[in-house]
């Protein structure tokens, strides 16, 4: 006789314990908030742009919190921004593979990148899902030449960044008399280095100068003291160098070793010339570098309040920070107004984004082709252990010491 | 082209860089031609060995004077490295060792990462700046020592191999194994002792490298490639080799990078590697099969 079970099975209970838990979570799940809107932040957390990677981090977390602090994005009922970190590893291939994971891990949009070439390959693979990503600072012009609906970059590009960079250099030495007639370029040989220096050896010698040589140099690089050699041979007025940190920062302590003091060094959009840890590390290397570059607007109480909290937290307010906070604030801005979590919908409200709560010295945004032209530079120039901007005026805090005294 | 003074002067920049190349590449030789094992833990036992200076220089001991410290204790760790480690999970195949230490140089990299995070950390020194005038150049004081210590730890090592029991002990090793253990050379010991060398080694490059030079946790792995290149250059197993196989590379890449631009200046080596594979496979002062 075959015994017919009339109790409770295995199946069963497991459903109606699956249906009670169900039943208890819900009253507590339909109290809580509205849920988190995820959103991806990539740089190079690790690698040779690791120094980079970790400030641009820490400024999109900071801004993050003070969005949280201040009740969150409003439109979807207080939801939190909620941070999903990816690592580029410095590689283009490190962030085109984050790209996919943080797509697939849903979120809204991506803020970050740094470098050119990880920004190239990142927005790219964001494209494909129609991923709405925010550059921070990869200033290849390309980044937005390319036609991608999905890509908008809030800082200045590189031909804004050297039209400026021309501009006031020109304003500099004839405001001190003409003493630079003679330049050397000097670069890393990657996409921005390069794309940067083939552009101001066209355009300084429409200008008056004479560029002597231009050298590109690998990054990492373990030595510069053959570049530096160069660089004394050929015993230009002055030096513009454009490449990351490490490099920058070995270039400047070589030159101060073999005494190599040209009448200026006028940096574009360089990793080290405008970076508080250079000037603390090595004040004498550092005094009187002239950067073109990214900065926060010195008068904004916003971010002097959080260069203070940076400060206190023992690290330092790099550009990146200033970048990446104003970056997640536009598109916290962009959220809220699109009143969606939607990657399209966040596409839409960033191509009609006139934000202008950022903390950076631009006026409103303003998209076009993915380019925030509302952007713009400032010169800063490291002066006794402290970085102070120079031009232009309406920012200015300091007044510019041209050419450096002998 | 480069004035003369010029040109002299990125040989003489060369020849104090690859006195540092020649230190990795001592270790490595050495490793190499007694253990028969390439060792993938090599600039990962570099950068750990650059952290270790680094932080007894904020601790305030100058890297020149921790060197006497961190070697004996570099050698300790190489030695029980080779003997608890490396030795037992081999099994007698080299084809494991290969595999453990690179599976070592992983762990290393990512303790050192997982500890410090991936900044690169400078230390100052009070001779950092200072220089050798020589009329047309400059010398950095930092890499004129290193240059110094490298010829001392050679000459050392020379003598150690030539003149001592244990040194006659590590050649019978290389040259013969079975025969150095018929007569009584206690091979274990004699490996894990090569081992610690050339970790100690390893601890005397990190301090001098590291006045003129930065530490990440990858730090060591721009020096492990040239290294290879070095100790293949110079033959395989050779102290001398590797010593002038070093200073020569430095020399080549300083100018190919003085000629070719610095971008290229990393070719210069590889073109040698390749050249050397194929003219003269034993290197320089390799023996020949």
């Amino acid at each position: 006789m075959t015994e017919h079970s009339t109790g409770i099975t295995r199946r069963g209970a497991l459903k109606a314990g699956a249906a009670a838990i169900g039943a208890l979570a819900a009253p507590s799940y339909l109290r809580a908030q509205a849920a988190a809107v995820k959103i991806g932040v990539l740089q190079p957390l690790t690698g040779a742009l690791a120094f980079d990677g970790q400030a641009g981090r820490l400024g999109a977390e900071l801004a993050i919190k003070a969005i949280n602090a201040a009740g969150g994005i409003k439109a979807l009922g207080g939801a939190n921004i909620e941070a999903d970190f990816g690592d580029a590893r410095s590689t283009p291939d490190g962030g085109s593979s984050e790209v996919e994971r943080l797509a697939s891990e849903g979120v809204s949009a991506i803020v970050g990148g740094f470098a050119s070439p990880i920004c190239l390959a990142a927005t790219q693979a964001a494209s494909r899902y129609d991923l709405p990503y925010i550059v921070d600072v990869g200033v290849n012009d390309q980044i937005v030449s390319r036609g991608l609906k999905n890509t908008f970059r809030f800082a200045p590009g590189s031909s804004i960044v050297s039209a400026q960079a021309l501009d006031n250099l020109v304003k500099l030495n004839d405001a001190a008399g003409r003493p630079i007639k003679t330049i050397m370029l000097v670069h890393e040989d990657g996409l921005f280095g390069t794309g940067l220096a083939n552009l101001l050896q066209t355009e300084l010698p429409k200008r008056g100068f004479e560029v002597l040589d231009s050298i590109a140099h690998p990054t990492p690089s373990r030595d510069m003291s053959n570049v530096a050699l160069a660089i004394k041979a050929k015993n230009p007025d002055l030096v513009i160098p454009s490449n990351y940190y490490g490099e920058f920062v070995l270039l400047a302590r070589t030159m101060q070793q073999q005494r190599i003091k040209p009448k200026a060094i006028y940096a574009v959009l360089n990793g080290a010339a405008s970076n508080y840890r250079f000037v603390k590390e090595f004040p004498e290397a550092a005094q009187y570098v002239i950067d073109t570059n990214h900065w926060y607007d010195p008068r904004n109480q916003t971010a002097l309040d959080l260069k203070k909290e940076v400060d206190g937290m023992g690290k330092f307010f790099t550009y990146n920070v200033a970048l990446n906070y104003s970056a997640v604030l536009l598109l916290a801005d962009a959220i809220e107004r699109a009143g969606s979590a939607d990657r399209a919908k966040i596409i839409e409200a960033l191509e009609t984004s006139t934000f202008s709560k950022h903390i950076m010295p631009y006026g409103p945004t303003k998209f076009v082709n993915g380019q925030n032209t509302g952007a713009a530079p400032v010169n800063t120039q490291v002066q006794d252990g402290d970085i102070k901007v120079i031009f232009p005026d309406a920012f200015a805090n300091a007044k510019p010491v041209f050419p450096v005294p002998a | 082209m480069f004035a003369p003074e010029i040109v002299i002067a990125a040989v003489i920049n060369g020849l104090l860089t690859g006195a540092v190349y020649a230190l990795v590449s001592v270790a490595l030789t050495l490793v190499y031609g007694v253990l028969h094992i390439i060792n993938f833990a090599h600039g990962a036992i570099l950068t750990a060995a650059m952290f270790a200076a680094f932080f007894a220089s904020q601790a305030g001991v100058d890297p020149l004077v921790a060197l006497f410290g961190l070697a004996p204790l570099f050698f300790a760790l190489g030695y029980a490295t080779q003997r608890y480690v490396i030795g037992p999970a081999s099994h007698g195949r080299d084809s494991n060792i290969l595999l453990v230490t690179l599976g070592l140089s992983i762990v290393i990299e990512n303790a050192l990462l997982a500890a410090f995070g991936s900044d690169t950390r400078t230390i100052d020194t009070p001779y950092g700046f200072s220089t050798i005038d020589l009329g047309f150049i400059f010398l950095p004081m930092p890499r004129v020592i290193a240059f110094g210590v490298t010829c001392l730890v050679a000459a050392l090592l020379w003598a150690l191999l030539t003149r001592t029991d244990t040194g006659k002990a590590i050649r019978a090793v290389a040259k013969e194994k079975l025969g150095a253990a018929l007569v009584g050379i206690d091979v274990t010991h004699i490996y894990a002792v090569t081992f610690g060398i050339g970790a100690a080694c390893l601890a005397v490059a990190a301090c001098v490298l590291l006045p003129s030079y930065y530490v990440q946790p990858r730090a060591g792995e721009a020096y492990t490639l040239v290294a290879f290149t070095v100790v293949v250059l110079g033959g395989m197993g050779s102290v001398p080799g590797a010593v002038i196989g070093g200073l020569f590379i430095g020399v080549v890449e300083s100018l190919s990078g003085l000629y070719f631009g610095e971008s290229l200046g990393q070719l210069g080596i590889f073109l040698i590697f390749i050249l050397a594979l194929l003219l003269r496979p034993t290197g320089l002062f390799g023996a020949r099969g």
